[in-house]
């Protein structure tokens, strides 16, 4: 039985959280961290992690007061924790268009994405042993990847083109090849934000049986979903919802064997009240979606225009109208990316970054680097339900300065 | 042919080199740059798309050949 999210119990407990997180609050003073709470500096990475929506905050605190139980116990407590995962399970498939029964929750989009791609491979390994991805996939994909080729499997990586966009010709012809058992092609570049040909992808993959898998953690609850998928991903918190929930869809009559314990897609592990707040935030995103998208649109249109006219020798990426609403992505020529990074928090502006330097590897963005495009300087902005035009007006109006302070002191102006 | 080491540098340094050199070459002239920092072979084709100058391609790992066109 699918039930409605207003099933939900009404917040009751708000003042139990703030109790218990005063002394943290007061110790981290006290140790000079700067708390960052509401909108005091311009939080422009929401790609990463969107700042929790008020719908999951609400849903969350009811849900610790009335969720705890285990839900697979049959005593009338656990009944009702089993009742909201059954709710949250509802309104999430719903948004998602797809069956109850075709989706599960896990521990993060990580977890989800490393599921996904090897469960999808495991479920075929009759066929063969070889994956089919894009070469701009999520690093979690590409890590799933790595490990499917260390256990005796191969995997075929297609290109993109200048603005990010797959090689469809190229991928057609990888999943033509025999013992293709999946196919992975990210929904949208969560660094540059263009839109992939996804339905497309599908289609060629479907044509030689080969089911594809679709990491849809920048689009779900941002607007409408690709068709033709078979396996789907997404990851909570980037939709405004707690860290720590990942969703995974395995559409009917997709071949598909579990990898780990059994149990894991049954949600026995689940953190109930964070799914059942990523639940509430889905739905609240979701209603909100077209509205927000028309907005994050128009303001990435300015910073595009805007920090092309105003920043000499910068490189803006990704398609300019094949992309994702809220996300934009540019690269400042003879600018350590780090050192930019750093004086735009000084500014009060969290922007993240694909160069080497900002990254724990030292290497530069594998979504740069496949586009061919300039990886150093580089800055990606992603807005979320409470970024403004003032703040994004006032970023515009700071970057050229900053931008030319830092040239001035590496002494590269006028190269 | 002229070769610029910049082994050892961090990007955009080795980025930096190339374009304070490669405007004292005479228009035609091959400049080798040697750079192991893993963004250099992303950001010298780039840099040369940007800047118009041609990209002849990397004869060796961490070796990258560039020509003066303007």
């Amino acid at each position: 039985m699918v039930l409605p999210l207003s099933h939900l119990p009404s917040p009751t407990v708000a003042h139990y959280s703030t109790k218990v997180l005063t002394p943290l609050r007061g110790s981290a003073r006290r140790r000079g961290y700067r708390l960052i709470v509401g909108v005091s500096e311009a939080y422009f990475d929401a790609a990463s992690a969107a700042p929790l929506h008020p719908a999951a905050r609400q849903a969350l605190a009811a849900a610790l007061d009335d969720g705890w139980a285990d839900p697979a116990r049959l005593y009338s407590r656990a009944r009702r924790a089993r009742q909201l995962l059954d709710a949250a399970r509802g309104a999430t498939a719903e948004v998602l268009g797809v069956r109850p029964d075709e989706l599960s929750f896990t521990a993060g989009g990580t977890a989800a994405a490393h599921t996904a791609v090897l469960g999808g491979l495991a479920g075929r390994a009759r066929v063969g042993g070889r994956l089919v991805h894009s070469a701009i996939e999520h690093s979690a994909v590409l890590h799933a990847a790595e490990r499917h080729v260390a256990a005796g499997g191969t995997a075929a990586s297609v290109g993109v083109d200048r603005l990010g966009r797959v090689d469809l010709a190229a991928f057609a012809a990888e999943v033509a090849a025999p013992g293709t058992a999946l196919a992975a092609l990210i929904s949208a570049s969560h660094e540059v934000g263009t839109v992939q040909p996804v339905a497309e992808a599908a289609e060629a993959a479907a044509a030689h049986g080969v089911p594809l898998y679709v990491d849809a953690a920048q689009s779900v609850g941002r607007g409408p979903l690709p068709s033709g998928w078979s396996i789907l991903t997404a990851s909570a918190h980037k939709w405004g919802g707690p860290p720590g929930v990942g969703l995974l869809v395995v559409r009917k009559g997709t071949r598909f064997l579990t990898p780990g314990p059994a149990e894991e897609r049954t949600d026995r592990n689940a953190d109930l009240p964070s799914l059942v707040a990523a639940a509430a935030s889905l739905r609240a995103a979701a209603a909100e979606a077209a509205d927000l998208a028309d907005r994050h649109r128009a303001l990435v249109d300015r910073i595009r225009a805007t920090v092309a006219a105003t920043v000499p020798d910068v490189e803006v990426v990704g398609d300019p109208a094949a992309r994702l609403p809220h996300l934009v992505t540019f690269s400042c020529l003879y600018v350590d990316g780090e050192a930019l990074l750093h004086a735009l928090d000084r500014r009060g502006f969290a922007v993240s970054s694909g160069s080497s330097c900002t990254s724990s590897t030292l290497t530069p963005s594998h979504v740069l680097v496949a586009m061919g495009v300039l990886s150093h300087g580089n800055v990606r902005v992603s807005l979320h339900r409470e970024s403004t035009a003032e703040e994004v007006d006032r970023f515009l109006a700071e970057l050229p300065g900053i931008v030319a302070d830092l040239r001035a002191e590496a002494g590269v102006v006028n190269l | 042919m002229e070769i610029l080491d910049c082994r050892g540098q961090r990007c955009p340094l080795p980025v930096i080199a190339l374009a304070r050199r490669l405007p004292d070459l005479p228009v035609g002239a091959t400049l080798r740059v040697l750079a192991d920092d893993p963004a250099a072979a992303t950001d010298i084709p780039a840099w040369c798309r940007m800047r118009g100058q041609d990209y002849l391609g990397s004869p060796e790992r961490f070796a990258f050949d560039v020509r003066r066109a303007g």
